[in-house]
């Protein structure tokens, strides 16, 4: 490895380390609420209310929704760590430390990402945990599982790295997962499979991305989708691609970070 | 070998402010060099230029020869900042804020660690080294800035206004902190509000106002310029009689104090013979005001006059 190589793998590795670390020392604002806000979904949506419901694509509702509802814990985690993370740095212009350095914006971008794709893994970890207390999950396609929550948690967290920089209040961290993130999850196919929605909204739903994901990582688990899982695929690499291409054009005309 | 070339720089802010105008500076290797202006003036712009805070319009820069907008990375590593506002994460540990500082430069921890508390223990930080940055006082802000500039021991250290608001008694151990650095080989470029601050550490001096280099020299030429120089003397008993000196201005502030003027051409000796003859004897002596004081003034007036 020649010394330019071995400088930019500390850097990331710095990046990343720090990423990771902030959100582990706040844990009871990063890691507790989420294990606590979908025990409980499973509580109310999987047990209570799920019981009537009976069964949806052939398995019980709480079964059903458990993939649903780990994929939304990841998208919110990895979204809202690297917008947080990042509007923080410009806040109290920390940011500054990383922009003289001899960082080239990549690296950048990847260090908040993999900080945002760890947070949104390990709570996916301890939700995933949460769920084994109330239901089974049989993992029928293990490969398309892992690979189906970290291109998730990538693209999303590469949509907070694009909502922080454009933001200049912390209102505009909160106004994208509040009026776009959370209807787009809701509507996603986490609690109900599209073939029950009237036709216009079953073709509506595909433009919802997060659809996809739900799908293809319940597909992951339980061997059932809505819909063809390499569209599903073809879908997120074309977004993560546009997304970091997007991010990278930002960086280098230094939107938001630099005057 | 310069350490800083800077050819043409401009910038023009969204708003249409000019902040820059075509400016050209050069600052040797092993210089301590002080570049003043008054607030607006277009040095911080300057500098967030150099460090790649700030996009330029136009220009170029040179750090130790190499392009800063073709070689970005190896221009950057040759650099170390100490910025004018705090910038810490304020809940990160005075220590864990140098090694990821050294991290960003390629520095693996195994390395950074050691040179992390050689910094602490030569800015008298390593009592807190654990310490989160928002607990510290704001001289050790100051100096914990200091630090992380120099972690990765850079070739150009860049202070922009690093005593704003610091005691006399730290001001004077940052400077010579910063003497002992420069002693072993740093470029260093100082911008400071305090003119005596300047005067006493830099061998030399730009002045930009309203985004022109009004003047670029060396200190003891520009201060050579000086026509004349105002003293105040403190007397060692009261005056029993007015003072006459021919040729030399003299003004009596109360019984004790006298204000006097001299001109380049007069000598300190002419003067105290002069009062010795009188049989008025000096306790004290002291300039009125700064010296670069006062030209810096006289260079900013003129400037602000033309314009």
């Amino acid at each position: 490895m020649n010394i330019q190589k071995q400088h930019h793998w500390v850097a990331f590795h710095t990046l990343l380390t720090k990423e990771t670390r902030r959100f582990l020392r706040i844990w009871p604002q990063t890691l507790l609420p989420p294990a606590i806000t979908m025990t409980l979904y499973f509580v109310i949506f999987g047990n209570l209310i799920g019981s009537r419901i009976g069964q949806m694509s052939g398995f019980d509702y709480m079964e059903y929704i458990a993939p649903g509802i780990i994929m939304m814990a990841v998208i919110n985690n990895s979204y809202a760590n690297v917008a947080s993370s990042l509007y923080s740095a410009k806040f109290q212009n920390h940011i500054e430390e990383m922009l003289i350095a001899p960082i080239p914006n990549y690296l950048i971008l990847a260090g908040y990402v993999g900080g945002g794709v760890a947070r949104g893994l390990l709570v996916g970890l301890i939700v995933t945990i949460v769920s084994l207390f109330f239901t089974t999950l049989p993992i029928q396609h293990l490969l398309i599982t892992i690979t189906m929550i970290v291109l998730s948690a990538v693209m999303f967290a590469l949509g907070g790295f694009i909502n922080a920089l454009y933001a200049k209040s912390f209102d505009e961290i909160a106004i994208i997962p509040t009026f776009i993130l959370t209807p787009l999850t809701y509507l996603g196919g986490i609690f109900y499979s599209i073939d029950l929605l009237p036709e216009f909204w079953q073709q509506a739903s595909l433009f919802n991305p997060i659809l996809y994901m739900v799908n293809a990582f319940r597909y992951g688990m339980l061997g059932v989708s809505d819909i063809p899982i390499n569209i599903a695929f073809i879908i997120i690499l074309s977004c993560i691609t546009g997304l970091t291409g997007f991010s990278l054009y930002l960086l280098s005309k230094g939107t938001g970070i630099r005057h | 070998m310069k350490a800083l070339s800077i050819q043409h720089l401009t910038k023009v802010y969204n708003n249409s402010l000019k902040a820059l105008d075509g400016i050209n500076l050069d600052v040797e290797q092993g210089d301590f060099f002080a570049l003043l202006g008054p607030n607006g003036a277009g040095k911080s712009t300057t500098i967030g230029i150099i460090t790649s805070l700030i996009t330029k319009t136009a220009g170029d820069i040179k750090i130790f020869g190499v392009d800063l907008s073709i070689h970005p990375e190896q221009a950057k590593s040759y650099l170390g900042l100490v910025p004018q506002e705090f910038n810490f994460n304020g809940f990160e540990q005075v220590k864990d804020i140098l090694v990821t500082q050294a991290g960003y430069y390629g520095i693996p921890s195994h390395k950074a660690k050691p040179r992390a508390d050689e910094l602490l223990h030569q800015l008298g930080l390593w009592d807190k080294r654990f310490t989160p940055s928002r607990a510290l006082s704001g001289g050790m802000k100051r100096r914990l800035m200091i630090a992380r500039a120099l972690v990765h021991s850079p070739k150009l250290l860049i202070l922009d206004e690093p005593t704003a608001g610091v005691d006399i008694e730290l001001r004077r151990s940052m400077w010579a902190f910063l003497e002992n650095i420069n002693a072993q080989g740093t470029t260093i470029i100082l911008t400071t509000h305090y003119l005596e601050e300047a005067e006493n550490l830099c061998r030399n001096i730009a002045i930009i106002d309203q985004g022109h280099i009004v003047e670029n020299t060396d200190m003891k030429s520009l201060l050579n310029r000086l026509d004349k120089e105002v003293f105040v003397l403190d007397l060692k008993s009261p005056l029993t009689k007015p003072i006459n000196l021919c040729d030399i201005n003299i003004t009596q502030i109360d019984n004790t104090t006298l204000e006097v003027e001299l001109k380049k051409d007069q000598l300190l000796n002419t003067l105290f013979e002069s009062l010795s003859l009188q049989g008025v004897e000096v306790s004290s002596m002291k300039n009125k005001a700064n010296r670069l004081e006062e030209l810096f003034l006289a260079l900013v007036e003129k400037t602000q006059a033309n314009s």
